[in-house]
């Protein structure tokens, strides 16, 4: 019975951290796209620490859920050799980049979520998560700033920076329920004090969201039509192309090193 | 936004505390709130800063190339005003 509940509590570590991998890779690959092509050379900068914050937050994920699982799959086996079916992070994080305001209200909406999620993490039961949460709060802190910023003054700026963010909003809205979404093996995580309980983060979300549109002079798009799927492996193509691009040079050169 | 409408911001960093904030180059920012977030990201990736000041560039006052000699020719002469004719005592450190 013991071996059993405490087999099944790895499983579920092995799990969330795989997830909160998955969605550090992704989101943080979207914004590397964005090297040399921001609309100015310091959000170029910008934009690619952030992503690179995000991708050193998943190999610690990785290497974590890979050591839990115990078969041996080190952080860029789980990277690379994974195909989209396989991989478990939240569908907005591997939308297509889109225009500056869409890639900006995408890094707001998640940055409001997991920086207050990962403040929640640091205390978790597990130490190795606490560890991780606990260097990751601090560089999403800062996302959220930079990307709060940038709503605000898109927001609040011309007609047609105001006209993109909106439309951007709009787009992503559908996307930001999952977020709050509790995977079948994180109840147990919760229980026993190792995982937050998402759905308790959504007023703190709510809070920051609200009051960053109110700042910005933009409207809180309706609740409809949430969109979900991403934890259980359903994704959307964009995913497929961006993995193609991500993993081709590991598949070709397995174990290169340079 | 365009380049040229966004305004320039000149930047300093203290590298350590105790020691002074120096320039060390500029960011393109439509205001000081942005001027600041860019300037972390641009020049202190590297663990470079624990201060940062940003200040308009229009705000810099400088001196004119074509007044150099004028401004800074005279001093060439002077070398009795470099510190090279002490002993620095050992016990006084770093100056």
């Amino acid at each position: 019975m013991t071996t059993t509940l405490a087999s099944t509590m790895q499983a579920a570590i092995f799990e969330l951290s795989l997830a909160l991998g998955d969605d550090a890779l992704v989101l943080g690959h979207r914004l590397t796209e964005w090297s040399s092509r921001a609309p100015m050379l310091e959000e170029d900068i910008a934009l690619s620490n952030l992503g690179l914050d995000l991708i050193g937050q998943a190999r610690l994920f990785y290497t974590y859920a890979g050591e839990v699982e115990g078969k041996g799959r080190r952080e860029d086996d789980l990277a690379y050799f994974r195909d989209a079916a396989a991989y478990r992070n939240l569908l907005i994080v591997e939308l297509e980049i889109g225009d500056f305001a869409h890639t900006i209200a995408r890094q707001f909406l998640y940055a409001a979520f997991v920086h207050p999620y990962f403040q929640a993490l640091a205390k978790s039961g597990d130490a190795r998560l606490a560890e991780i949460a606990a260097k990751a709060v601090k560089e999403m802190a800062y996302h959220l700033r930079h990307a709060s910023e940038w709503m605000i003054r898109l927001g609040d700026g011309t007609a047609e920076s105001k006209r993109r963010v909106t439309s951007a909003l709009d787009d992503l809205w559908g996307y930001t329920d999952e977020m709050f979404e509790v995977m079948p093996g994180e109840r147990a995580l919760i229980a026993a004090g190792n995982a937050p309980d998402r759905t308790a983060i959504k007023p703190k979300w709510a809070a920051t969201v609200d009051a960053v549109l109110r700042e910005a002079t933009l409207t809180r798009p309706a609740d409809r039509g949430m969109q979900s799927g991403g934890r259980q492996g359903r994704h959307t193509e964009a995913l497929d192309h961006m993995l193609a691009e991500m993993q081709v040079l590991a598949r070709q050169h397995p174990g290169a090193t340079w | 936004m365009t380049e040229a409408a966004t305004p320039l911001w000149e930047v300093f960093i203290r590298s350590r505390s105790g020691l002074p904030h120096k320039h060390c180059g500029s960011v393109h920012a439509p205001d000081a709130t942005m001027a600041l977030q860019a300037a972390r990201d641009v020049y202190t990736r590297r663990g470079e800063a624990v201060s940062l000041w940003i200040v308009p560039s229009s705000a810099i006052v400088a001196s004119d190339p074509a007044d150099k000699d004028a401004m800074f020719e005279p001093t060439a002469t002077k070398i009795y005003r470099h510190p090279t004719f002490y002993e620095v005592p050992e016990e006084v450190g770093h100056m």
